[in-house]
């Protein structure tokens, strides 16, 4: 998993190795000054001059500013280094997620891909830092410490030998107890602020069946659970401060004790008073670097889980690709089914197309209408290669939309989606999405075929007006006739819309056909509607039932053959007749 | 860098009050045995000092005679260690449960404030700021309650003691060590300075691009139809990079504090080793609280505590950012327990009664009749038997103060009737609706339930008056049972099954992998917007309210299973007052009178046969749909 991560390095691996080569250095400056400082405690304390003082001071100082120098070089290069990982690590995901196909896209939720980008990210990057910096100084710490101690302190050094692995099991310990309930804990933690999101979203249903107690009780319960898990794992951790502490007393009373007998039974020989204060100082040092060891382990078990999911994104590869030759240029806007079928994926039980055969003629108007589930949009995802079909071929001006490169086949085919959106900036920025290189009057242009142009006009601003994120400061009218304007300034040779006009009334979802039977005449239509009005016009209907093509003609002979489509109709329209 | 603007003045000392609140006395307790064990941590050197003095005043007397006072001293301090060591592993796991008591105690008072908050503070704010307060907010609280505070308290208390221990020893050297952690101070209020305004820029850039993604990402499919996939990248990249950037200073500045800082205090400890020996040469007279002269004796300890007080002092300025962004964070939350509440001055209930000689009685149980208790002021009380009759008289509404909304709407729902509102997006019918169950308050004019203004009714009972079928279907985690249930807590099972058959959801949940025990989440991810809004009209029909708001409720059904719904509801609806909103005429055409609202006027009122013979708007929109025939 981490060979995978590692990939994303690239232009950063000098300052991950110069980071621990730093660091190397550094812990190897910081362990010689209490050596030193032992020896200038023990001339002070023989009684040297102040030469001898103030050599030994010289040293020291240089030797603290080497230290200080290398930790700022390793921080700094650390710093660099995990940024600089973290940066191609979106960069790579995010471009990925652009390659991706709308079957790859279905398989990773969007809040799902966010956390991915953000969280997780910054995860690794912290794991990372502390790897090649902290991860790097605490062992070397440890031993250099230890074997400093031994030169120091001889057998008084021995204690160590007790007190690091007790130390170091304790820790292991705390930590496997731990993070099992850890992980529990960030799954109800999830639990949670879905609940809350649940509520911030449909405040509106909690209060009109005046449920505020009812959820603020539910909360309560579910805030509770997880105060008694994260207390249970924190109460655990909790061991980890007296352990340390423990540690280092009994370093302390031992040394102390044992350092005072070694003196007075040598006469200060073997052992004197100023490698008892260096002894110290290091036992400090080992205890402290073994927690921070602990505490880099922890870090990387956190981002383990991270890494895991992001490798999940930077591996899928795109289920769509390419051809090696590619037909970059679409003849005519002509559609062909061929005993197509088609399902979302290979573990889908039900295929949701079956037994399809169309065809379409280019500059032709279809409806398709069908109910909820008909697998209407299924149809029309072909076309542009949202989608493979699973059996058969889908033929677009004559070839098989596999042949063609997948930006030239989506260029001529422009699809308006059910659920559209339409991106923070202005409306002519929007709209630019559909051609970039448009120009105001061209924008106006298809505006006016959408039916747009006349709101749009009358914002104080026009087409500079700023679109607030998913289009929320136009209504879902307004917006529905932007996505169409948006789709027509791609002049393509074929226009799907995917219930397109869902939320536009009526009078003005006829003029926006009207528009485009009389200006585009030589685009083929596809209209996915609901209401009957929509498609009456086209010229022929397709109708369609859990998964199948059903009927295929005009209003008329639709509306005499077909017991469905007479039902629909009315439904729609002979309601206030029946009454 | 000034922490003022990233944070209110007075934050720390509210944040404290409330910690105490929680905890009033418990937390003393624990505070202490903080303390306690601090103050032991920082006492070895006096015992170091003791003990070098023993052996400097019997050069050469062997262990027997030095042995026991040694013994004694060493045998004193680990009876001290043994005491801190308790009070450490007390005030350890203390802190460890109080600080996910507090949070919890926190996170329930943010969501009983949020549950409260009328309906326009959701407006105002975006859904990802109100969720970060539970979620970024609490988390750098976490940290700061549980690691920041007692680590300052902590290493000041080390840091006092020591000072005092210092100035015990020898006045001059403690002199020369508080020259040093001056210029330390001065280094993390430049370094860390810096650091904290880079991470508090990174958590903005976070922010940022974290929108950026979030929106690329939910619209994905709409850059792929767009074969956007470039534009997208290269706008991704100025985010990432601005990231990039405050991340890589920011770490900067954190990694380079500890080296930078630890290293002066090496400087300090060579300073004081170099003072020590230079005072011992000269042998300067010293002054110390203890009087003691100067000898190895005090200049030894003196080092280990020079050490472990730039140690603390790196300690703390680690926390600085902590502290900082902590700070930040509960200010962002006391901000929003700042917001006042939902205001209900109603006095007016909503009871369950029976009907005894004409006079009502109120009743504990469902009797399916309901009344409206209204007290009086001479002390006795009134009933009013729930119907259904709503009135707007004049009513204005603007959500920001000079842009009305609604102007002058009068109208009247007789109990049964089924009332309609056509027109435009943004012409006002959604308002109407907010305002009858007082979702927001109106400006001007009279708005009357069976005659009672809806300002004297308790909002909880006005509520429970009118169920609301809203556009947007939200479903909560649960079973579809329970999301059913969600209208009506005490409703059986049969009754939840009976609501969901007269909805017309029965047929397509029987057909679900689990039946009505499935699983939905994600408010409902697995299921079409059509079949979330058949439950949604379930839940609303379980409720069984006498008046109805359904705002596009079945605009994402297909018209033919609109029409089975149709029937369910018509049957429902019996005896109900229903006010509907759709766009789709057909939904509406059987109803007891038709608003057409423009420009949030009511411009024409009537049955469908009134309006079409008129031959006004609603003819036009009518007829419009059949203009191409």
């Amino acid at each position: 998993m981490w060979k995978y991560l590692l990939k994303s390095i690239r232009e950063y691996k000098k300052p991950s190795i110069l980071a621990p080569v730093y660091v190397t250095i550094e812990v190897m400056i910081e362990c010689a000054i209490p050596f030193i400082t032992a020896l200038l405690v023990n001339q002070i304390k023989a009684g040297c001059g102040l030469s001898v003082i103030i050599k030994y001071g010289l040293a020291l100082l240089v030797l603290a500013g080497l230290s200080l120098n290398f930790g700022r070089l390793s921080g700094t290069s650390a710093a660099l280094a995990a940024s600089g990982f973290s940066r191609n690590l979106r960069k790579d995901m995010f471009y990925g997620i652009q390659s991706f196909s709308f079957e790859n896209i279905d398989r990773f939720s969007s809040s799902s891909l966010v956390t991915r980008l953000t969280t997780d990210v910054s995860n690794v990057q912290m794991a990372y830092m502390m790897i090649i910096r902290v991860a790097i100084r605490s062992p070397l710490m440890l031993i250099f410490a230890v074997i400093m101690s031994f030169i120091m302190g001889g057998k008084l050094a021995l204690v160590f030998v007790v007190v690091i692995p007790m130390l170091g099991i304790g820790l292991y310990v705390v930590i496997r107890k731990a993070f099992p309930i850890f992980r529990r804990v960030f799954r109800q933690y999830d639990a949670l602020n879905r609940s809350i999101q649940e509520n911030v979203q449909g405040i509106r249903v909690v209060k009109s069946f005046v449920r505020e107690d009812y959820e603020k009780q539910k909360f309560g319960s579910a805030a509770e659970n997880l105060r008694g898990e994260f207390t249970r794992a924190e109460k655990i951790l909790a061991f980890n401060g007296p352990m340390m502490q423990f540690c280092l007393y009994i370093n302390m009373v031992f040394i102390l004790t044992f350092g005072a007998y070694t003196i007075a039974t040598t006469q200060g020989l073997n052992f004197n008073v100023g490698q008892l204060s260096s002894l110290m100082v290091y036992s400090f040092q080992t205890l402290m670097s073994l927690m921070m060891l602990s505490m880099v382990f922890v870090m990387i078990t956190i981002a383990e889980e991270s890494g895991r999911r992001i490798v999940e994104v930077l591996s899928e590869s795109s289920t769509l690709k390419n051809p090696d030759h590619p037909v970059y240029e679409v003849q005519n806007g002509s559609i062909v089914f061929e005993n197509v079928r088609f399902r979302y994926s290979e573990k889908a039980s039900r295929m949701a197309l079956e037994r399809i055969n169309l065809m379409i003629r280019s500059g032709e108007t279809i409806g398709i209408l069908g109910g909820t589930g008909s697998s209407k949009t299924s149809l029309v995802q072909l076309i542009p290669r949202l989608y493979d079909a699973t059996e058969g071929v889908v033929r677009v001006g004559g070839l098989d939309v596999k042949a063609y490169d997948i930006e030239a086949l989506r260029n001529q085919v422009s699809m308006v989606l059910q659920n559209n959106l339409l991106f923070s900036g202005t409306i002519a920025e929007n709209l630019r999405w559909g051609n970039p290189e448009a120009t105001d009057e061209e924008l106006r242009a298809a505006c006016r075929l959408a039916q747009a142009d006349d709101f749009v006009s009358q914002f104080p601003e026009g087409y500079a007006t700023h679109i607030e994120q998913g289009g929320t400061n136009v209504s879902g009218g307004q917006k529905q006739r932007l996505c169409i304007a948006r789709a027509l300034l791609k002049r393509p040779k074929i226009l799907i819309l995917d219930d397109s006009t869902s939320a536009v009334d009526t009078h003005t979802d006829a003029k926006i056909r009207a528009a485009l039977r009389e200006y585009l005449p030589e685009t083929t239509k596809i209209i996915i509607a609901q209401r009957v009005a929509s498609v009456l016009d086209a010229d022929r209907i397709v109708l369609m039932d859990k998964g199948e093509i059903v009927a295929i003609g005009t209003h008329a002979e639709l509306l005499q053959t077909n017991e469905i489509y007479r039902e629909v109709y009315e439904s729609q329209n002979k309601a206030g007749e029946t009454k | 860098m000034k922490p003022k603007q990233l944070y209110q003045k007075g934050t720390m000392k509210r944040l404290l009050r409330m910690l105490f609140s929680f905890y009033p006395v418990a937390l003393p307790l624990v505070l202490l045995c903080v303390v306690f064990s601090a103050m032991i941590s920082s006492i070895p050197s006096i015992f170091m000092q003791n003990i070098i003095a023993v052996l400097e005043q019997n050069p050469g007397a062997g262990w027997p005679v030095i042995g026991p006072q040694v013994l004694r001293l060493t045998s004193i301090l680990a009876g001290l260690y043994v005491l801190a060591l308790v009070s450490s592993f007390t005030y350890n796991r203390a802190l460890a449960v109080m600080t996910q008591g507090a949070l919890k105690k926190m996170r329930e008072t943010l969501f009983q404030h949020m549950e409260d908050l009328p309906i326009p503070y959701f407006d105002k704010h975006p859904h990802g700021d109100i969720m970060s307060h539970y979620t970024n907010d609490i988390d750098t609280l976490r940290q700061l309650i549980s690691q920041s505070l007692p680590q300052l308290l902590v290493s000041g208390v080390i840091v006092l003691t020591l000072f005092s221990i210092m100035l015990y020893f020898s006045v001059w050297m403690a002199l020369v060590v508080l020259g040093g952690v001056a210029f330390m101070l001065f280094v993390v209020k430049q370094v860390g300075g810096n650091s904290a305004k880079f991470f508090i820029r990174q958590q903005r850039s976070l922010g940022k691009a974290e929108g950026y993604v979030e929106e690329m990402m939910s619209g994905q499919k709409v850059v792929k139809v767009f074969c956007h996939e470039k534009e997208a990248g290269a706008a991704f990249d100025a985010f990432n990079d601005a990231l990039f950037h405050d991340s890589n200073q920011a770490n900067k500045f954190a990694n380079i504090l500890p080296p930078i800082l630890m290293n002066i205090g090496n400087l300090i400890y060579v300073m004081v080793a170099m003072a020590g020996g230079i005072f011992l040469l000269a042998k300067a007279q010293n002054v110390s609280l203890s009087g003691l002269a100067f000898s190895i004796s005090i200049v030894v300890p003196f080092l280990n505590m020079t050490r472990q007080f730039s140690g603390n002092i790196n300690q703390v300025s680690q926390q600085l950012n902590a502290v900082i962004m902590g700070l930040a964070g509960a200010d962002r939350i006391f901000q929003l327990l700042d917001e006042s509440v939902e205001a209900d001055a109603g006095f007016v209930s909503l009871v369950n009664a029976t009907q005894e000689n004409g006079e009502f009685v109120e009743s504990e149980t469902r009797t399916g009749l309901w009344a409206w208790k209204q007290p009086q002021p001479d002390g006795t009380v009134r009933y009013t038997r729930l119907t259904g009759d709503v009135r707007l008289q004049n009513v204005d509404f603007s959500y920001e103060p000079d842009k009305p909304v609604l102007s002058d709407i009068s109208l009247f729902a007789e109990p049964g009737q089924k009332v309609a509102f056509v027109g435009a997006t943004g012409a006002g019918k959604t308002t109407i609706t907010n305002l009858l169950n007082r979702f927001y308050d109106i400006a001007d004019g009279k708005i009357r339930y069976d005659g009672i203004n809806i300002n004297k009714i308790q909002k909880s009972s006005l509520r429970r008056a009118i169920g609301m079928v809203l556009q947007d279907t939200n479903l909560f985690t649960g079973t579809v049972l329970e999301n059913i249930r969600y209208g009506r807590l005490d409703a059986t099972d049969a009754e939840c099954m009976e609501a969901a058959r007269l909805a017309g959801a029965d047929d397509f949940i029987a057909r679900l992998p689990e039946g009505y025990q499935t699983m939905l989440s994600s408010n409902g991810a697995n299921l079409s917007q059509g079949q979330r809004q058949l439950i949604a009209i379930a839940r609303a029909a379980v409720a069984d309210p006498p008046v109805m708001i359904l705002d596009e409720a079945t605009s994402s059904i297909d018209t033919r299973t609109e029409a089975i719904v149709q029937r369910g509801m018509d049957a429902l609806m019996k005896g109900r007052t229903v006010f509907v909103i759709a766009h789709r005429l057909s939904t509406v055409q059987n109803s007891d009178v038709i608003m057409v609202l423009e420009h949030g006027r009511i411009i024409e009122r009537g049955s469908h046969a009134h309006l079409i013979e008129q031959k006004g708007k609603y003819y036009q929109l009518y007829t419009g749909a059949f203009e191409l025939e």
